[in-house]
């Protein structure tokens, strides 16, 4: 089985989000860069996969070389190749044209994605990606199973869940609990030095939608404190002053 | 110029984001507001739509669009797009709708952007704000051609309800093979429970709760308020509580008038999911607990004592 597993490099889910330039650029100082914690839900289940059926697993990052070190982390996961589209991901659209590009003579059974990037938090380019391809895209995906050449899935819907049997080839879009996340070990680091890590130049530099200011939502008030005996004061305030009740 | 609704039912009714996305194309003020709605539905729910909006329904009918069959969907949906002429495509984000939103983008080369979260700017262009960063951030984005599929976050703009009537008109489809590929063999929902996205209260609660045997008091609270219940991850992930009820970075984000946090300390990527809720109230033993900092409204006290006392007195002032 050939798996593409699609991998973002964004700050860690404990980052304090800032902007510099007049709001025009994301502020790195002092930022650290993981892989999206989708993807890596999406990774950990490739290498289970690949463990039950052999096969491959290739990772992919739209990025500028910064993403690299990522792009490692992923091969001492478990990948077993690494490619890098060299450009700055600026839109979904961008993003997914690229994959997709990638993805169509690679002959991949299986493109695994995160649900979502959780800096632009699209969860748009496992669909846009499946219809560049033809082919069925599932997200958020909870488990995922292959038998034969079908794969049984469970999809999260709003207060629940529905089960699914797709033919493959297809994309998913990865959420706990699919599998637990992998932490590399020293012997996965050591060999993810020697591993290949191909870089390639984008093949067109449309993209749809331009970002043309960032903005911070508004500083929060004090709260309010109210004694816990005394809950009917509180009861009152969301009455009376927020008027939520 | 018109704008496209896709219009979405749960349990037989019209989802209430749904009928806030049709608000949205109507206050885009950008000529006729046609909300399609697919598969099965009762006459006078569709009509009702009107009362949100829309000034014409387009309804298809077919069988094979009984389930949520994303494909099956994303093209049904296209060519209302073709059919009506619509410019523009608004829709409440959804495990359904949004799927079907990124094959809709690239099936008509509109161009896309979800967690919309104001009306556009259409004065020079078309931009329009969208949430960012699980919702620590907001960006400007401008769109490039003249076609746009929009998802809308809850809240994007205030539902309109006046009880007017649209007209209902029948849509045709044609479906492929293709479209009609993957197969859905079961689907597990809770019934008659308010939805955690669509939820205008949400009563959540974690670890500081002990154990699923105590949920009780939370479900009272909720059933009070007419609120959904919610909780944090590690609460989902011991199986205290299911999977969908999982609130935070990396389960739902939750955009409710209040949200109540029971027993939850409050950590950066809870609180990601929380934080375009309009009030927070946060009950905790701890008075360093840092969900305080993130709270409108604070007791510190045993949840144990705080939760029955506060459903006795809401149900008292009610
Ligand atoms: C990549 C990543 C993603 C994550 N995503 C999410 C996510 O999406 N959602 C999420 O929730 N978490 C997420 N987490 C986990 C998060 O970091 C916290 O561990 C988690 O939110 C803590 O849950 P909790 O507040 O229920 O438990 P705890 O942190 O254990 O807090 C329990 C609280 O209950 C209080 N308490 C105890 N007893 C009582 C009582 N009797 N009465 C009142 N209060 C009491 C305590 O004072 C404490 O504040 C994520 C973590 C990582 C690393
Ligand atoms: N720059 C990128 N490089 C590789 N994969 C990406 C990139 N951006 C998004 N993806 C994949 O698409 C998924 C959904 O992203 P998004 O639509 O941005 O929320 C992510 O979880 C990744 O698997």
């Amino acid at each position: 089985m050939k798996i593409l597993v699609c991998i973002t490099h964004v700050p860690d889910t404990t980052s304090k989000i800032a902007f510099t330039n007049g709001n025009t650029e994301f502020d790195k100082a002092g930022v650290q860069f993981v892989i999206g914690p989708y993807d890596d839900y999406a990774l950990a289940r490739a290498v289970e996969l690949k463990e039950q059926h052999g096969g491959s697993i290739t990772v992919l990052n739209v990025g500028e070389a910064e993403t690299e070190p990522t792009l490692r982390k992923a091969l001492a996961i478990g990948a077993d190749e690494a490619v890098r589209v060299n450009a700055d991901p600026k839109d979904s659209f961008f993003v997914a044209s690229e994959i997709a590009n990638v993805a169509k003579d690679g002959g991949y059974d299986l493109i695994l994605m995160g649900r979502e990037s959780i800096d632009f938090n699209g969860g748009m380019v496992h669909g846009m990606v499946g219809e560049m391809l033809g082919l069925p895209a599932l997200s958020p995906v909870m488990k995922l199973d292959i038998e034969g050449t079908t794969a049984k899935m469970a999809r999260e819907i709003e207060g629940g869940k529905e089960y699914l049997e797709v033919e493959l080839p297809l994309v998913a879009g990865c959420q706990e609990p699919i599998a637990e996340w992998k932490i590399p070990n020293m012997r996965g680091i050591m060999m993810a030095r020697q591993k290949p890590l191909k870089v390639v130049e984008p093949s067109s530099s449309e993209t749809k939608a331009n970002t043309t200011a960032y903005e911070l939502p508004p500083e929060k008030g004090d709260v309010k404190m109210i004694d816990a005996d005394d809950v009917d004061e509180l009861v009152k305030l969301l009455k009376e002053e927020a008027k939520v009740i | 110029m018109s704008v496209l609704v896709f219009v979405e039912q749960s349990e037989g009714e019209i989802k209430k984001s749904s009928r806030e996305a049709v608000s949205y194309g109507a206050a885009m003020n950008a000529g006729d507001t046609i909300a399609v709605v697919l598969g099965p539905a009762q006459e006078d729910q569709l009509k009702s739509l009107g009362g949100n909006g829309a000034t014409k329904v387009l309804h298809a009918s077919d069988d094979s669009l009984e389930q949520g069959i994303i494909r099956a969907y994303a093209s049904a949906i296209s060519q209302a797009m073709e059919s009506s002429g619509a410019s523009t495509l608004v829709m409440a984000e959804s495990s359904l709708g949004s799927p079907v939103a990124a094959r809709v983008a690239i099936k008509t080369g509109a161009s896309l952007v979800s967690n919309v979260v104001e009306l556009p700017d259409t004065s020079n262009g078309f931009s329009v704000k969208r949430s960012i960063y699980t919702g620590k951030a907001f960006a400007n984005v401008s769109l490039s051609g003249d076609k746009q599929v929009l998802t809308l976050k809850k809240g994007a703009v205030a539902l309109q309800e006046d009880g007017s009537d649209a007209s209902v008109e029948a849509l045709n489809v044609t479906l492929g093979d293709a479209d009609l590929g993957a197969k859905i063999t079961s689907q597990e929902k809770a019934t008659g429970q308010v939805l955690l996205p669509e939820a205008d209260i949400v009563v959540s609660a974690g670890r500081g709760l002990k154990g699923p045997e105590n949920w009780g008091m939370v479900e009272d609270l909720a059933k009070e308020l007419g609120a959904a219940t919610g909780c944090s991850k590690p609460v989902s992930d011991m199986d205290w509580r299911p999977h969908h009820e999982h609130v935070g970075q990396t389960g739902i984000k939750v955009a409710p008038t209040l949200y109540i946090a029971i027993g939850i300390s409050g950590a950066i990527q809870h609180l990601a999911g929380v934080n375009q809720s309009k009030y927070i109230v946060v009950i905790n033993k701890d008075p360093e607990a840092p969900f305080f900092k993130a709270a409108d409204y604070g007791i510190v006290g045993d949840a144990f004592d705080v939760v029955p006392k506060l459903t006795e007195a809401i149900k008292a002032a009610n």
